[in-house]
């Protein structure tokens, strides 16, 4: 019982950090319809950017733990975002009109080029940081198991939460939402209407940066190192998650994310914690199969 | 009756898609403040017109030019779409309508103003801390569309998501969410299809108040002729992608010209198909 407590706890934070992920892909496929495959490799770029954050940080003396973690969330949500914008910018705004295939081909190119970018600069080594939020609270100290929530771990739910709801406020409630959603159900009408659909275009590539730049930073906190292949599975994972929530629906996104990181802490406690990486894209395989419209998303309907 | 200004001039328009043209060398007048029908055969390059005013289309030769009463002429094929309607205030409805389905009707509206409320906004920081000019400024869109919803006999419907509703219905919204631009040319295509008579009756009652009251120019493809004849103040008729004859709806009823592009000749049936696709 209390180990199961502890992997929901487990599962509930890899779950926020892949649903930070999964929105970016979700609302990119929303508003154009393609598979932002350079996304995973975004969210790689923003944990490097924390590392270095840390770093200077670091090198400043700086110690107040609260202070450090807001000048590197704004950092890396800068510079990510920035990151986003010109991937949009310069790998799939030249491609818009052309075939289905081609911003896809073009995403893999990206998401290629930034691995090796980070990699020759950066090098290919894992890069550590000093641990910044160590220790937790005890919430059960049970017979032969303690339930421990980590002070890192309650960052991530936390921040998460509050994310969400700030995030949905604003798709629901602001002009730039309702811009954003109106392109998202007919870009030609949008545009015909006085929107600026390119602008609202690169505005989504840049929130959902900002998003895998918030779960950069929490991942580089919470597991202390990095390196230049992260963003591979971190964003295939994120994607199935968008999958299994249904691609295009943002609660689903983060319903898919949830249930993707509880799937996985769960089947790495209980059967084999080597092969948890299947269990996610074996639920990708049955998801396409069985149910491909996702858990909240809507069948498409054909129109004539 | 004094001649009234052209708000509208398109001169020696072409369109071609490959070998295909879809309006050849037309020229046209749209004056301010009337109602210019435009009718044809189907494939005539009425829609294809459209497209080229609202920036969708680009021109293969042409210009269009707007004599906009505030802002002075402007070139409408040199506009990318969202400024045909943000700046030139030019806005256009569909054959097959195109709203914003899972949003709700005030919503639809509410997108159409979206640029004044973003100007409102300081581009979201302000709409994001809910600033009184923004607040202010959002009840002043949510007024108009009010108004609209209101005269256009909307208003208990404007909490429905869009796409549920009713065809007829639908038509009727779409218009409000183009009059929410604040237009001074209103393109509309084929706005009675699919629309009973009584319908059809309230939209010419609708068109006549738009321009007669308002003074907005209401550019109109149409194919009812109960709407078309009964309020344009002047008729363009296409065909092929050219002018064949303008004048009042009297005179063009009895253009021989006309007579033969409507009734046909036999041999040109299927010429022209997808231009206005």
């Amino acid at each position: 019982m209390a180990y199961a407590l502890q992997q929901l706890i487990n599962g509930l934070t890899l779950g926020a950090m892949y649903g930070l992920i999964a929105i970016g892909y979700t609302m990119v496929y929303g508003i154009i319809g393609m598979i932002n495959f350079a996304h995973g490799d975004i969210f790689m770029v923003s944990a490097f950017i924390a590392v270095t954050a840390f770093t200077i940080l670091a090198a400043a003396d700086v110690t107040s733990i609260p202070l450090a973690l807001t000048f590197v969330l704004i950092v890396s949500i800068f510079f990510t975002s920035a990151y986003g914008w010109a991937v949009e910018r310069t790998a799939y705004r030249p491609l818009r009109g052309s075939t289905r295939l081609a911003p896809l081909i073009s995403a893999i190119g990206m998401s290629i080029f930034l691995q090796n970018s980070v990699q020759l600069t950066q090098g290919a080594r894992v890069k550590p940081i000093p641990p910044v939020l160590e220790g937790g609270i005890v919430l059960w100290d049970a017979p032969g198991f303690t339930v421990q929530i980590g002070w890192s771990q309650m960052l991530i739910i936390v921040t998460t939460v509050i994310l969400m709801t700030a995030f949905t406020w604003m798709i629901t409630q602001t002009p730039f939402g309702r811009q954003q959603r109106a392109c998202e159900q007919d870009r030609t009408m949008a545009s015909l209407l006085g929107v600026n659909v390119d602008r609202t275009i690169s505005f989504t590539f840049m929130l959902g940066a900002a998003l895998a730049a918030v779960a950069g930073v929490m991942v580089t906190v919470y597991y202390g190192v990095v390196d230049f292949f992260i963003g591979f599975l971190a964003g295939i994972k994120a994607f199935t998650a968008a999958v299994l929530g249904g691609i295009g629906s943002l609660p689903g996104a983060m319903l898919g994310g949830l249930l993707i990181g509880l799937i996985e802490s769960f089947w790495a406690a209980y059967l084999w914690a080597e092969y948890k990486d299947v269990a996610t894209f074996g639920i990708l395989c049955l998801v396409l199969m069985l149910r491909p419209s996702g858990l909240l998303g809507r069948p498409e309907v054909e129109k004539v | 009756m004094n001649t009234p200004a052209t708000l509208l001039s398109v001169r020696n328009l072409t369109m071609r898609f490959g070998g295909l043209t879809a309006i050849d060398d037309l020229s046209l007048e749209v004056p301010a403040g009337r109602i210019t029908g435009i009718i044809g055969p189907n494939g005539a390059g009425k829609t294809t017109l459209f497209n080229c005013l609202t920036g969708f289309y680009k021109p293969t030769t042409g210009t269009l030019r707007l004599a906009h009463p505030r802002r002075g002429e402007m070139r409408l094929e040199a506009l990318p779409s969202h400024r045909v309607a943000r700046d030139a205030q030019v806005v256009r409805t569909f054959q097959n309508i195109r709203l914003f389905p899972k949003m709700t009707v005030l919503e639809n509206l509410i997108v159409a103003q979206h640029n004044v409320l973003q100007r409102a906004s300081k581009f979201s920081i302000a709409g994001l801390f809910t600033l009184p000019g923004y607040r202010e400024a959002e009840r002043q869109a949510i007024e108009r569309a009010a108004m609209w919803l209101a005269r256009l006999k909307l208003t208990h419907l404007a909490d429905n998501a869009a796409g549920d509703l009713p065809y007829g219905i639908q038509r009727r919204i779409e218009i409000a969410r183009a009059l929410c631009v604040d237009p001074v040319l209103l393109c509309l295509d084929e706005p009675a299809a699919g629309l009973n008579p009584r319908e059809s009756a309230e939209l010419n009652e609708l068109l006549l108040y738009l321009c007669g009251e308002l003074g907005i120019a209401i550019l109109l493809i149409e194919h009812d002729m109960s709407v078309v004849m009964n309020v344009s103040d002047h008729i363009g008729v296409i065909s092929y992608g050219r002018k064949i004859a303008e004048g009042t709806p009297a005179q063009v009823k009895h253009d021989p010209q006309v007579i033969k592009a409507y009734l046909g000749e036999d041999e040109e049936e299927d010429v022209k198909g997808g231009a206005a696709a």
